[in-house]
């Protein structure tokens, strides 16, 4: 009524905000619930694929037996096996190392782009898109014929004469960083250049006319002011690199794993699903902070407009 | 100052994009070798594409690739547009903050964590998986995809226009539909080719949640790399690349003439 | 349509309205009647609330408190879309996507009219705003003057009840703009239409409407022709809102139907034709309009009230005129305007000449707030 701020909903409104937000719940949020609940149950009694998940027929009583069969064995046999404790430190470690690189190659492909004429920066942009939309799986296919050992690296190294000996690329660390750093470089660029691009040039001129020399401004205003851009970037790469699992499968060698690899593995190969599903809570506990920050720099990109 | 940090932007990008394509390009050019040998230039040759027509399993995998994206692609924009209107028009409301979290989170999710989720929950419903729910597991990632690109667009549509039209007689649903929907169309589009390549892409959700029956492309392809590098698997990504790349730049060009004719 | 012949009733009332956003008010406890054919200016800075009344009106805010009745009935939970009041948006709105004719013809498909009738009353309103030939042309391919048009053509081609024009100058460059004024003026009339107008441009409230509402923070703080909002502000507040003012500060020495006699501390003995309605003592401000305080070189002869000596600070050329800063012996300074009916050959008065400043009994208001 007209006593009240709030604007009127009505079914209409109501129903557009219904539908996508039941959506993102039943086949979203619901379903960490479950990999939780999996997680804490025994492997014995979870035996896949015919588990009996959610015996909300059984009621109260259900409900009791379920809590009953609570374990913490999953999550005692995470801490206890280094196997897992150190493909989490490794996934860390190879995302905190590729984040870093990225940034450092992706930051000059956006301020090149953000600084040149206008027109083509549509182009350019475009440009580093559409790799991006053709096909993941595919070009990561294609650098394992560019690494390995008979393969066009190698090649080039030894026509050039910088190497005598054909190097190990492939199955390295290296090779799942070129990968990594191959496949996100378009989801740093993008962010960086999206603040980049809001910068107004008046202010490098300001800088210079206030006898600030241009890689002191750049220094002093552009990074400052591209500060969110880094942010966003930064953490649109790191949180799903951290769970990465094509790349280290496809590049990787087979003696340390990233934690990804470890949840398929666990899951596809040795079929343990309260297993694989502490790996997911685990994975995702830690990454929690990181996602609530990404999600905290979009809802103030809403906001300040 | 500026002359000199422009050919340093130019190397960079010119690098940049150079890192980018030219595994592409190599990939592309090796799927016509007449060698079997992936690594040795054994002359120009379309054996592979001839091979690749005959492999009736490779060519299942695509179709059911297709029908997959294209159907989770349309959901996908549907819902991921409701939630673009809701992130920005609805102003506060109970929930919000969750409402965000869950468009905002599956962009950055690992894939094996939402992929593990998923198919626990479809087992615990009983569904039957395989074509549905791969679809269904591909329509709940992409649409948050739609939402941020629409988003974007709407955060600059000018609501003054939607105001005009409801003042000048038009219900709130039809002024959407009649004013703002044309006008943010491009986007729309942007957002149903991104969700249609991210869906035709897919290996790790489409792994989890797929059933008997329902192979994938990117399922079937990699079955095969993980067994060693083919000439085949080239050329069914030439095709691919060929196929994304002709849509996409179509499209921009559509939408370009659109630009330009207003 | 019956409501035009009924004088007594108002075509619009607001009653009471408030508007809050948060906590904090924008548009605050207005009261207003507009009558039929009226052209009613909203007058007021930027972020007085005057767009916020507006939106009321055409539908795209809700009501705090209050009412607002068109032909007697309320319609606050009238939807926008079922409002017979149509409006002219600042940024005008165009659609981008449809033609000059698909934008006029935008309102009537609404309306769900025949065709033939949609495609008649649309070239007719072309033609009222002086645009046969445009329909198939898209707003951008137009200039800011005919996209001025459009938008107007777009919603008065719906005959509203009330006209909104929310600053529908603005973006025009300053000829066009004067030009306008009196074209929209002439349209009102024409049609007979009623037209409310928001502007923060006192030239051109004053210039187009029959009334207007000054807003301050909130608040309708007067409500007027122009000549009376210009004449009798009544505040110091609207006085110098709409053009400049003299502000002289005193005390009420004696005041009755010949008049009020001021007492100030720094101009001496001042005398306004006007009575003032308050008691012996109170502190007051005479106000007093620039282009009515005269300036001479000599002292004038005669009676010595409103009038008051001083030097030349600076002066201002304005072509049409020449505005005198003049800083008086008591240490106040005031304004004087003299328009430049000779050309500047022989000025009279320099700076730092030693000037005279006087006013005539009726051309200071007394003020008390």
């Amino acid at each position: 009524m007209s006593g009240t701020n709030r604007p009127r909903r009505g079914w209409g409104a109501r129903l557009v905000i219904l539908i996508p937000a039941l959506w993102l719940a039943v086949f979203f949020a619901v379903p960490f619930l479950i990999v939780l609940k999996i997680s804490l149950s025994q492997s014995a009694i979870a035996q896949p694929p015919y588990t009996p998940v959610l015996d909300l027929a059984a009621g109260w009583q259900g409900l009791k037996d379920w809590a009953a069969g609570l374990s913490l064995e999953s999550y005692a046999l995470l801490a206890s096996d280094s196997l897992y404790v150190s493909s989490y430190l490794r996934s860390l470690q190879i995302a905190a190392l590729s984040t870093a690189i990225l940034l450092l190659i992706g930051y000059p492909i956006a301020y090149g782009i953000a600084r040149a004429p206008r027109r083509m920066q549509a182009v350019l942009v475009m440009a580093i898109v559409l790799p991006f939309l053709t096909a993941f799986l595919i070009r990561i296919y294609a650098l394992v014929t560019i690494l390995q050992r008979e393969g066009l690296l190698n090649d080039a190294l030894l026509a050039l004469s910088l190497v005598r000996e054909p190097l190990v690329w492939l199955s390295t660390d290296t090779a799942i960083v070129i990968g990594i750093v191959y496949s996100y470089l378009p989801f740093m660029v993008l962010p960086l250049y999206a603040s980049l691009e809001k910068m107004d040039d008046t202010l490098l001129e300001a800088a210079a006319d206030l006898g600030c020399p241009w890689w002191k401004a750049f220094w002093l205003v552009t990074v400052p002011l591209s500060a969110p851009g880094i942010v966003a970037g930064a953490l649109l790469c790191f949180i799903p690199i951290v769970g990465e699992f094509v790349i280290p499968d496809l590049l990787g060698g087979s003696d340390a794993l990233m934690i990804g690899q470890t949840l398929w593995t666990e899951f596809f190969s040795n079929k343990d699903w309260p297993a694989a599903s502490a790996l997911a809570v685990a994975l995702l506990a830690i990454l929690l902070v990181p996602i609530m920050i990404y999600q905290h720099i979009q809802m103030r990109a809403l906001e300040h407009r | 100052m500026r002359r000199g940090l422009s050919a340093f932007n130019m190397t960079a990008v010119a690098l940049g994009l150079a890192f980018l394509y030219l595994p592409i390009a190599i990939l592309v050019i090796y799927s016509f070798n007449a060698s079997r040998l992936v690594t040795v230039w054994g002359g120009w040759s379309t054996r592979w594409y001839v091979a690749l027509w005959n492999d009736e399993a490779m060519l299942e995998a695509a179709w059911t690739s297709l029908r997959i994206a294209f159907l989770s692609a349309t959901a996908a924009t549907i819902l991921g547009t409701l939630a673009a209107v809701v992130l920005v028009r609805s102003g506060r409301f109970f929930g919000r903050t969750a409402f965000s979290g869950l468009v905002y989170a599956p962009l950055v999710m690992p894939e094996v964590i939402t992929g593990l989720s998923l198919l626990l929950l479809f087992v615990a419903i009983e569904a039957d998986r395989g074509f549905w729910t791969v679809t269904m597991a591909h329509t709940t990632v992409t649409m948050c995809f739609v939402a941020v690109i629409v988003q974007s667009r709407l955060l600059s549509f000018d609501l003054s226009l939607e105001e005009a039209a409801m003042d000048l007689g038009c219900p709130p649903l039809r002024a959407f539909l009649t004013v703002t929907l044309p006008l943010i169309f491009p986007a729309v589009a942007a957002g149903w080719m991104l969700a249609f390549t991210l869906s035709l892409d897919d290996l790790v959700l489409a792994s989890f949640t797929t059933g008997p029956g329902a192979t994938t492309l990117p399922i079937r392809i990699y079955s095969e790399v993980r067994l060693g590098v083919k000439p085949e698997i080239n050329a069914v990504s030439t095709v691919m690349i060929v196929v994304v790349a002709v849509g996409i730049i179509a499209a921009t060009l559509i939408s370009k003439r659109g630009v330009v004719a207003r | 349509m019956n409501g035009s012949s009924d004088k007594t009733r108002p075509l619009l009332r607001f009653e009471g309205v408030v508007k809050r956003f948060g906590d904090v008010p924008a548009v605050d406890r207005v009261s207003l009647d507009i009558h039929e054919g009226e052209f009613f200016a909203l007058l007021g800075p930027s972020g007085c609330g005057k767009t916020t009344l507006l939106r009321m009106l055409a539908g795209f805010e809700q009501l705090t408190e209050g009412h607002i009745l068109l032909d007697g009935q309320d319609i606050g939970d009238v939807p926008p879309h079922r409002r017979p009041v149509n409006m002219m948006f600042q940024s005008y709105a165009l659609f981008p996507h449809l033609t000059v004719a698909g934008n006029v013809a935008f309102g009537l498909k609404q309306e769900a009219l025949p065709k033939s009738e949609i495609e008649s009353r649309v070239s007719a309103m072309l033609a009222l705003v002086r645009l046969e030939g445009y329909g198939g042309r898209k707003p951008q391919q137009l200039s800011g003057g005919q996209r001025q048009r459009v938008a107007l053509a777009r919603a008065l081609v719906k005959r509203p009840r009330v006209l909104l024009l929310d600053e529908p100058l603005s973006a025009l460059d300053r000829k066009l703009r004067e030009e306008t004024r009196f074209e929209l003026v002439e349209l009102q009339q024409r049609l007979g239409l009623t037209f409310i107008i928001v502007t923060h441009d006192q030239h051109e409230a004053m210039i187009m409407a029959d009334r207007i509402g000054v807003m301050n923070r909130g608040q309708l703080v007067q409500v007027g022709p122009p000549s009376e909002v210009y004449e009798q502000p009544n505040s110091r507040w609207v006085a110098g809102f709409i053009g400049d003012i003299n502000l002289i500060e005193g005390r009420v020495a004696a005041t009755g139907p010949q008049g009020t006699e001021i007492k100030s501390e720094t101009a001496g003995r001042l005398h306004a034709a006007q009575p003032a309605d308050v008691s012996l003592g109170t502190s007051v401000w005479l106000a007093v309009r620039p282009e009515k305080v005269s300036i001479a070189a000599h002292a004038p002869e005669g009676s010595q009230t409103n009038v008051f000596a001083g030097k030349v600070a600076d002066i201002g050329y304005l072509g049409n005129s020449s505005l005198y800063k003049v800083k008086l012996d008591n240490g106040l300074v005031m304004t004087a305007v003299v328009a430049n009916r000779t050309r500047l050959l022989e000025r009279p008065i320099g700076r730092y000449d030693r000037v005279w400043l006087s006013f005539p009994s009726d051309a200071g208001v007394v003020l008390t707030r």
